[in-house]
């Protein structure tokens, strides 16, 4: 009885400091190291700290096209999170409140897509993107990007709307208002709370994704930040300091729109996950 | 303002506009997923009869060939073992840290917002930014992991931890969890944190210790919350792809394969599109029994979280 008493009492907070450990010395490493020029990193430890802010590595990979894949990046996930807020919010209405036969069977399908291993998709849509002509180009990403991320959106967005009180558009019904202006004037303002959750949700996965910007893009011109590290790698094998200072640039967007709304970001990525 | 005292004509227009709303809403979402989640995946069946490099004409009919090569191939056999050992691993070892510290996050209250924030940070970071980092952290001569053990005197303990294939399945997995634990503490977070305060409360009062609480109230709590994170485990670990393929590539011989980079070497390295197809394919189908499975097994333990 005093063991298995004391073990929590113990044990958790051992384990707390544990994996804060675990957590952040890996970040502590990358910007450290990032700040060390190259001559430092081969005459110290790795686990010294930098002697003196050394900012050499960033100005370096600064000057070079990281701001392209940068805006890139801005593009594709911006366009892609407007087009998956809006068209999962239409097929979410529908599916949250209009009565026909096939409501149920058409529902399950969507949310089933969630389950599908996406790389199996990757081999048709690569040669689907050649033969459309928008291999290597800004909108290559953009059909694969949406269309991937709609199951879970619908989901959580149908999810939401069905709390929606009937009220409102009863009412709304009894003034004439048809069903367009019911959800562009109702459903959609009201639903901004979910809506924000797709977008920080999807907004995220699709800033990281990788597999498929590597497979549809093939020059800087076009390609996202996550290939910038791809493309970085090879020309920095042997400088290490300055692959370290691409990841720390790569992975600084998404930190800082962090510290300022972590409760939003954390919510956000709760809901999604809980239904996913 | 012209309220219509005749029900047919107005119940007619409504009618029609409700269909209206629903074709033209749900149109969009179903062109994206018949062009970009269907397609591929039948798209995918149909290249797995075919032998082809990808390049011109030179396609060729097979038939079942390519799924009687995949039977007998070894390679794809031990992925498919290592997409195991990865559930495996997701579930004993991730899921109780994740449970652990939401339990602790979740005690400490508002005193844990900083320790929460922490904890999330590697969800915010791109599978390549963590797999180039950890490559360097893993480097045998230089990387910080080794250099820390010898200096503690465990020099026997320093491998080629990527370079080994004894060690390169495990050394990966360990930096999936590291990625992946952070979701599942903020599930089960979620999950306790829908538990109504009083019962808790209650047990306090009649004695319970924190132990008793945890196993007999706050567990029992989440059984649908653990039901989820198993199945989202699972199910991930059999798809998984991301950091196999930056960090190892699914080498040294094949030690660290998964099913999905064994794949995209067979299309994209062997240029064997076909032969590739049939081993997407078959991901495909084991990933949506298992699923099917699964979920009808464990239907009992759903719940509203």
């Amino acid at each position: 009885m005093k063991k298995t008493f004391r073990f929590p009492r113990v044990g958790i907070p051992l384990l707390a400091l544990i994996w804060l450990a675990v957590t952040t010395v890996p970040f502590i490493f990358m910007v450290a190291s990032s700040f060390k020029s190259q001559e430092e990193t081969f005459a110290t430890s790795v686990w010294a700290p930098p002697g003196h802010l050394y900012l050499g590595n960033y100005a370096a990979v600064l000057k070079g096209p990281f701001f392209t894949y940068f805006r890139n990046s801005l593009f594709t996930v911006g366009v892609s999170v407007a087009l998956i807020v809006i068209i999962s919010a239409m097929a979410a209405y529908v599916f949250a409140r209009m009565r026909f036969r096939l409501n149920k069977v058409l529902f399950g399908l969507v949310v089933a897509g969630m389950i599908v291993p996406l790389h199996a998709t990757l081999v048709p849509i690569y040669l689907l993107t050649r033969n459309l002509g928008l291999y290597d180009t800004q909108f290559a990403l953009l059909g694969p990007y949406v269309a991937l991320s709609l199951p879970v959106s619908i989901f959580i967005l149908t999810e939401f709307m069905r709390q929606i009180p009937r009220e409102l558009e009863e009412a709304a019904q009894l003034d004439g208002c048809s069903p367009f202006r019911i959800f562009w004037r109702i459903f959609f303002p009201l639903s901004g709370p979910g809506l924000a959750t797709v977008a920080i949700f999807n907004g995220i996965g699709l800033w990281n994704e990788f597999i498929f910007a590597y497979m549809l893009t093939s020059t800087s011109e076009h390609r996202t930040l996550p290939l910038a590290i791809w493309d970085f790698m090879g020309q920095y094998a042997s400088n290490i300091p300055s692959m370290l200072s691409v990841l720390v640039l790569t992975s600084l967007p998404l930190i800082v729109a962090y510290a300022f709304g972590q409760e939003r970001v954390i919510k956000g990525m709760m809901a999604g996950s809980l239904k996913g | 303002m012209n309220i219509a005292l005749s029900a047919t004509p107005e119940r007619r227009l409504r009618f029609s506009s409700q269909t209206l709303v629903t074709v033209a809403f749900l149109a969009p979402s179903l062109l994206l997923l018949a062009v970009f989640l269907l397609y591929p995946l039948i798209s995918s069946l149909r290249l797995s009869l075919l032998d082809w490099n990808g390049l011109g004409n030179t396609a060729r009919y097979v038939g079942l060939t390519n799924w009687a090569r995949l039977a007998h191939d070894t390679v794809f056999w031990q992925s498919l073992r290592n997409n195991v050992i990865l559930a495996v691993a997701s579930i004993v070892i991730q899921l109780p840290i994740a449970l652990a510290l939401a339990v602790l996050l979740e005690k400490a209250g508002r005193g844990s917002r900083v320790l929460k924030v922490l904890y999330f940070l590697p969800l915010l970071m791109s599978s390549v930014a963590i797999g180039v980092l950890f490559k360097q952290i893993y480097d045998p001569n230089f990387g910080p992991l080794n250099v820390a053990l010898q200096a503690f005197g465990l020099d026997g303990l320093a491998k080629d931890w990527l370079g080994d294939p004894h060690f390169s399945l495990g050394a990966t997995i360990a930096v999936i969890i590291w990625q992946n634990a952070p979701f599942y503490m903020i599930l089960f977070l979620a999950g306790l944190s829908s538990m109504p305060a009083e019962v808790n409360e209650a047990a306090l009062l009649d004695g319970a210790s924190e132990w008793t609480i945890f196993w007999r109230i706050k567990l029992p709590h989440l059984q649908g919350t653990v039901r989820t994170a198993v199945l989202l485990s699972v199910l991930g670990s059999l798809r998984y792809f991301d950091l196999v393929f930056v960090m190892t590539g699914g080498g040294p011989e094949g030690s660290s394969e998964v099913m999905a980079t064994y794949m995209y070497r067979t299309v994209f390295s062997s240029f064997q599109l076909g032969y590739g197809s049939t081993i997407g394919s078959a991901m495909f189908l084991i990933v949506i029994t298992v699923a099917a499975v699964s979920m009808y097994f464990t239907r009992r333990y759903a719940t509203e979280v």
